[in-house]
């Protein structure tokens, strides 16, 4: 059977249409990458309420929060690089100080905008993000969870993030993402992979290829990064023993950081931490960028090899 | 608030600038902490702000149909909140808990612990922007707040204010209203020797703003630039006022040395003396 691919930008453009039908007050911010972002229906539909701002990432943050400190709901989108890295103190201090009603979406994310190379291939936003107070943090896995998390973050008060690929994904999940909540996509005892974003799908191929030789693996599906589902991990841990995370974030402040603190802390097991290496990304198509950075399915394969033979499951 | 402001209003206004100069003497030097220059050259364009200009009512400070003002300079806190107290938005002993431990005076202000404050700033350069989404919001609502900001001159530095400057113009903002306190002097020296921002008008209108130069001290002037920023409904002002860098206090004025060093027992009671405190009541 065919796999479904679905383009997480599409179901945000969509979501917010059905937001702006709903919210009458919903606004929505571009800073010259609306093509990207998947804003231009609403902007057609709404265009009172759809503003580009050009090239000022800095000044649309804290136009952002101007816009909703009285609670309006501002969606801004752009690439993750601008977000995070050029916007980051308009982040912290106009909205997320401020306790302003932001949900601020990075896409293009992490490896793939891959042919325009390092400078706007970002793989520290959810590292820098998720270490602002009151900063909710979500990362979807396909256009489902896009969707979901997209109206679940417009009904939240406060800032977010929502971290999105650019590139279509494969459907993994059944788009009934909870904020705060982890999603159990595969049931395992031996071994649990925590999977974020974009690498999700790979890490249920891998879990497919070691189920044919027997091993059961566990999959959790990380979309909300922040609020982090601690009860889902310690529970994976005492489960299965050990835990791999597979996140297109840099290790060094990625998810694996965060599952790596949280076991040691309270039901320590042997965790590997599966993302780019403390490199930045350069030119590539597609996702083979991912197998050049260390995120192929065989190489998944064989890091949770090694943790479960350092278990005693396999030799 | 059109129109030429009376004589006893002015004097009223005047009164009350010079209890503000003397609380941000008590305040910096009690913190040991703190931003006197900045505070003394601002006192002015707050106080016109929030005793005449703005439409604000102390007992609703979160009143949606509100004027808003934002403190990009946010340092200049002790201005804002002595100005707040003397207005009726807190009891006036909270000043003594400027910069101090669980205290809603922040050592910039913050929004979320102050009734009254309509934005948390500090990180110089942002406040523009916050300035133009907050007039954006108050557009979309139909509601009919202005909205002003309060700008360093070191901010005018920034990129990300330019960035916010040429969104109120393209946006038509005309209830924007951007203040800049041109008091020529940053952290490190004159803005003219560190990084030179003239000639500010000819940039402000070349940047689609209306400038209005005046002198940031005296209150006549101050709401004569007001009133003239109501008569571009659809482009923004911004007032570029020139003032003096410790103004009040002889040995603050007119140099950097005072941004952020805050005075000594002597020196702060030699401020008051010169602040019109009557000798008996100057000791601290």
């Amino acid at each position: 059977m065919a796999e479904r691919v679905a383009s997480l930008r599409d179901a945000y453009g969509a979501a917010l249409l059905e937001l702006g039908a709903r919210d009458p007050r919903l606004v929505v911010l571009d800073a010259d990458l609306s093509a990207a972002t998947g804003t231009r229906q609403f902007a057609e539909q709404y265009p009172e309420r759809a503003f580009d701002l050009g090239v000022t990432d800095a000044a649309t943050m804290a136009i952002a929060a101007g816009l909703s400190l009285d609670g309006r709901t501002t969606f801004v989108g752009t690439n993750a690089v601008f977000a995070a890295g050029e916007a980051y103190n308009f982040v912290r201090q106009s909205v997320c100080f401020n306790g302003a009603n932001v949900k601020i979406v990075g896409v293009p994310s992490g490896l793939l905008p891959g042919p325009d190379g390092a400078t706007v291939q970002m793989l520290e936003d959810v590292g820098l993000l998720r270490g602002l107070p009151g900063m909710t943090v979500v990362v979807p896995a396909d256009a489902p969870s896009a969707r979901a998390a997209t109206l679940a973050l417009a009904e939240r008060p406060g800032p977010a993030y929502l971290r999105l690929s650019s590139v279509p994904l494969p459907t993994v999940t059944d788009g009934s993402f909870v904020v705060g909540r982890a999603a159990e996509l595969r049931a395992g005892s031996d071994l649990t992979i925590v999977a974020v974003g974009a690498l999700v799908h790979r890490a249920l191929a891998a879990a497919d290829d070691l189920s044919r030789v027997g091993l059961s693996v566990r999959v959790l599906d990380f979309a909300s990064v922040k609020p982090f589902d601690e009860p889902a991990v310690l529970r994976a841990a005492r489960d299965t023993g050990a835990l791999l995370v597979l996140e297109e974030h840099t290790v060094l402040t990625g998810i694996g950081a965060l599952v790596a603190a949280t076991t040691a802390e309270n039901e320590p097991v042997p965790v590997r931490r599966v993302g780019v290496p403390d490199v930045f990304g350069e030119s590539g198509a597609g996702p083979e960028l991912w197998d050049h950075r260390g995120l192929s399915v065989e190489r998944i394969r064989d890091e949770a090899w090694e943790l479960l033979k350092s278990r005693g499951k396999v030799s | 608030m059109a129109g030429d402001v009376p004589a006893e209003v002015v004097e009223g206004l005047r009164a009350t600038a010079r209890e503000v100069r003397r609380d941000i003497v008590r305040m910096t030097y009690s913190a040991g902490s703190g931003y006197p220059g900045g505070s003394l050259s601002a006192v002015e364009l707050i106080v016109a702000l929030l005793f005449r200009e703005m439409r604000v009512d102390p007992r609703r400070p979160e009143d949606p149909g509100r004027d808003r003002l934002v403190l990009s300079k946010g340092h200049a806190a002790p201005a804002l909140y002595s100005a707040m107290s003397q207005r009726g938005f807190f009891p006036r002993e909270e000043l003594a808990t400027y910069r101090r431990y669980g205290s809603r005076l922040q050592g910039n202000p913050d929004r979320l612990r102050l009734p009254g404050v309509d934005a948390s700033t500090g990180g110089l350069g942002q406040g523009v922007g916050l300035a133009v989404g907050l007039a954006l919001d108050a557009r979309l609502d139909r509601r009919p707040s202005r909205v002003y900001a309060l700008v360093g001159d070191g901010e005018c530095q920034a990129g990300a204010t330019w960035e916010g400057l040429l969104a109120g113009a393209h946006h038509k903002l005309g209830e924007l209203v951007v203040v800049i306190d041109r008091n020529r002097f940053q952290s490190d020296g004159a803005t003219e020797e560190i990084l030179g921002i003239e000639p500010l008008p000819e940039k402000l209108r070349a940047f689609g703003w209306t400038p209005v130069e005046l002198d940031g001290h005296d209150f006549p002037e101050i709401f004569r630039a007001f009133d003239a920023a109501r008569a571009h409904p659809d482009r923004p002002t911004a007032l570029v006022a020139y003032t003096v860098k410790g103004k009040g206090v002889s040995f603050m004025e007119n140099t950097h040395v005072w941004h952020g060093r805050v005075p000594t027992k002597d020196e702060a009671e030699r401020a008051l003396l010169e602040l019109g405190v009557p000798p008996s009541e100057v000791g601290l």
